[in-house]
């Protein structure tokens, strides 16, 4: 039995505590649970869409691969190919295939295969010129609205005016399926095509490029920048209102919208110092800016983690201050500078909107292959396939968001690995 | 800090190095872009050429890049679905920069909604009325005062409030934003050419509120009837495919690719067909264009490359049409074919015709 008054002012008011402690934790659990869903949501709803986008059908054929036709210069050279008529080859080899013979059935059949694979027979050649001459069977995309229609996209029951393939297309398709010559592979196209207007064609590797070359400038200037920055705020600027108003100022400029810099980088790097537009050179510059606030801010909390004994213990033994700077504090502060580095590093691989304005958010089909070449990244290539009204790129753009997403994870998790691969506890 | 004067030595070498310019660089209307890209990449399958950077923008930004002066960080062509302005002319003018006109074919501006729903078979000068933002107030059930010659806040809820034989659905539009060509060659054929242009009380009120020319009429409704969804036609497109009571206004070519969910209003006794608009017979079509600066023809290689692409496939059985653009008749084509080799330069006077 509670005895004294106290006692029983805390059995009475037990109860209550217990039911807040209880509800407390319920609404935490909602919260997650809440997030979880959302994600699962977002995650399902892109895998559906966007795991089909790896694969696509494709159509084997049998080429006659003339040498005359095909290399009238005969050197192999990229403009004697073509100069060639490796379009014409494959449109005879589909004509065969299907037995058209009218105009019209002709012209149904010839729009099957995908309009990009003369460059596929060209590189093709390239790789084996060993098979000029010969007959040989050769594995090509099928059109966009052909590949939608084994998707089953495009019904035969809808009536012929309201779809993209008349009866005669859908026909040659059956037929070529009965052959077994369609195939539903892993899509080549996604991982080595760049941007096209050919649904079928487009993939990733020109913006996937781009945005390896933009990260490196902006790692390049803005980590040696960032961490510089950081330790002389840190150790050696005099503490006054200078410095703290430089402090303000970077604190700042971490929330401005990422749109600001893209501005800046139009108005100084391309107006002012006349660079040319849409590179990754001006691209990683503008990224930098962004990303070095989030650098500074990480370095600094990085360096501030490391005990002051260990300063005082080498400026004991007679270390200068650059010494025991250099040889003991920023060593130890580097695991927690560079995982900020990553973190600033993964969103300047998710930003669109600075590039926007120095004209990186463009249709660029050549692979960069320096960062003086156009190029763009690939936040950039999703937003434009999102946009393309062909039904294929629906696919494409899921496809091309999940290896977005598989970049970014792999990036952040190496910041976690960084961290407690590195980290020193004291 | 080795790494970094480094850097800074490279950026400084690529600087100096980067003035000539082996590529096109187009930018302008979302509109053309597609089709631009196809020409590009193209063209681009020819190993002497690289393939043209396009870059999205709108038609503004077209027209005034191509505008703002003569030298590689510029662009060298413009796109744009509106024709330039006077007063565009006068940037280029003002900068020394010449420029030639080309059109290069038609756009439909649909209208539609989801074959589950109501075809909507409606006068253009009706559509109009529908979406304006103001209207007189002296239209039947719709003012307080029957007063033709004061303006209020667009008042009709349903399609058949406008007329009974429109379906009785609340009017609910989603279309293009303010930064959009599309929204504009709309508001201006539509609300302001078709309705307060022709329609007898909203002439007479446009006149009386001193705007004889409608321009007033082309604001659209901000209450909820028409919904801006955003610059992507996809997401309209979207939207109309889950809403089978709601219309939609977008790109023709949208329309195309999507004929199997997709029906087309009818303005004026026409569908938005390829043919019909090829015609020039659909009632909601305007053409699209782009801008060539002369001072960079044979300075910047490819320029005429770019050209001749276009003219390669910009007939009935190109490229471009599978693409959903609508192709000129052949005297228009080969009078702008002619203007590619000649590049008249363009003057206020040929804005007039």
């Amino acid at each position: 039995m509670p005895s004294t008054k106290t006692e029983q002012m805390v059995m009475a008011s037990l109860k209550a505590r217990h039911r807040k402690e209880q509800s407390f934790k319920l609404l935490g659990i909602a919260a997650i649970i809440m997030a979880l869903f959302f994600l699962v949501t977002l995650m399902t709803s892109i895998l559906s869409k966007g795991l089909p986008g790896f694969f696509q059908y494709y159509v084997t054929l049998e080429v006659e691969l003339e040498r005359e036709r095909l290399d009238p210069a005969g050197d192999l050279s990229d403009q004697s190919l073509f100069d060639g008529q490796a379009k014409k080859i494959i449109q005879e080899a589909v004509l065969a295939k299907t037995g058209a013979k009218k105009r019209n059935e002709k012209k149904a059949a010839r729009k099957l295969v995908s309009n990009g694979s003369d460059l596929r027979l060209i590189s093709f050649v390239q790789a084996n010129p060993e098979l000029l001459n010969s007959r040989q069977s050769v594995k090509f995309a099928l059109d966009d609205d052909a590949d939608s229609y084994f998707r089953g996209f495009v019904k035969k029951q809808t009536p012929e005016k309201q779809r993209r393939l008349s009866d005669l297309q859908i026909a040659y398709l059956d037929q070529m399926q009965a052959d077994g010559l369609v195939s539903y592979e892993i899509s080549d196209y996604l991982f080595f095509g760049s941007a096209s207007r050919n649904a079928e064609m487009a993939g990733i590797k020109g913006a996937a490029i781009g945005s390896l070359l933009t990260l490196v400038v902006c790692f390049v200037i803005a980590f040696p920048i960032g961490v510089a920055t950081a330790v002389y705020l840190e150790e050696f600027a005099p503490k006054n209102k200078i410095t703290e108003l430089i402090e303000i100022n970077i604190n700042n400029l971490a929330a401005v919208p990422s749109v600001v810099f893209g501005i800046l980088g139009l108005a100084i790097f391309i107006n002012i110092f006349g660079m040319p537009r849409s590179i990754p050179l001006v691209g990683g510059m503008v990224l930098a800016l962004m990303t070095l606030p989030t650098i500074i801010i990480s370095s600094r909390a990085a360096i501030k983690a490391v005990p002051p004994s260990i300063r005082d213990g080498a400026l004991g033994v007679g270390a200068s201050k650059v010494q025991a700077t250099m040889h003991h504090v920023v060593p130890l502060a580097i695991p927690g500078m560079l995982t900020g580095t990553i973190i600033g590093m993964a969103q300047a691989l998710g930003e669109t909107a600075p590039l926007l304005m120095i004209g990186m958010v463009a249709f660029i089909v050549d692979i960069p292959g320096g960062v003086t070449d156009p190029g763009t990244v690939l936040p950039v290539q999703i937003f434009m396939w999102a946009d393309f009204a062909e039904r294929m790129f629906i696919q494409k753009t899921s496809s091309a968001i999940i290896i977005l997403l598989l970049f970014l994870i792999v990036m952040n998790g190496g910041a976690i690995w960084l961290r407690k691969k590195l980290e020193r506890r004291w | 800090m080795k790494k970094f004067l480094f850097a800074l030595l490279a950026s400084g070498l690529i600087t100096g190095s980067a003035q000539a310019r082996d590529q096109l660089s187009l930018a302008g209307s979302s509109t053309v872009l597609p089709f631009a890209t196809i020409i590009a990449e193209e063209m681009g399958k020819n190993p002497k050429f690289k393939t043209p950077v396009v870059e999205s923008g709108g038609s503004s930004v077209g027209k005034k890049g191509v505008c703002e002066g003569i030298g590689t960080q510029f662009i060298d062509i413009g796109n744009a679905s509106s024709r330039m302005k006077a007063s565009e002319l006068e940037f280029c003018n003002k900068n020394g920069v010449d420029v030639t006109e080309i059109k290069v074919g038609y756009d439909g501006i649909a209208v539609a909604n989801s074959l589950q729903g109501e075809t909507l078979t409606i006068s253009k000068a009706d559509l109009g009325m529908a979406l304006t933002a103001e209207v007189p107030a002296c239209y039947e059930g719709s003012g307080r005062n029957y007063n033709c010659d004061e303006w209020i806040a667009n008042p009709f809820k349903k399609w058949s409030d406008i007329n009974p034989s429109y379906p009785a659905l609340d009017i609910r539009v989603y279309g293009p934003p303010t930064t959009s060509g599309t929204r504009a060659s709309f508001a201006e054929m539509v609300n302001q050419k078709a309705y307060c242009g022709k329609e007898p009380i909203a002439k007479k009120a446009s006149a009386a509120r001193g705007d004889k020319k409608g321009k007033k009429c082309r604001a659209m409704r901000t209450d909820g009837a028409y919904i801006e969804a955003g610059e992507q036609d996809n997401l309209i497109v979207q939207k109309l495919q889950e809403d089978p009571n709601a219309y939609g206004i977008f790109g023709f070519s949208y329309l195309d690719q999507n004929t199997d969910t997709l029906q087309s209003a009818i303005v004026d006794d026409t569908p938005a067909t390829f043919e019909l608009i090829a015609s020039g017979d659909y009632a909601i079509s305007r053409s699209l264009w782009f801008y060539v600066k002369h001072a960079h023809v044979g300075v910047v290689p490819g320029m005429d490359e770019y050209m001749k692409t276009w003219t390669k496939n910009w007939g009935p059985d190109g490229i471009l049409s599978d693409a959903g653009m609508v192709p000129m008749p052949e005297a228009e084509r080969a009078s702008y074919a002619k203007a590619m080799t000649d590049l008249p330069k363009l003057t206020a006077d040929m804005l007039k015709k």
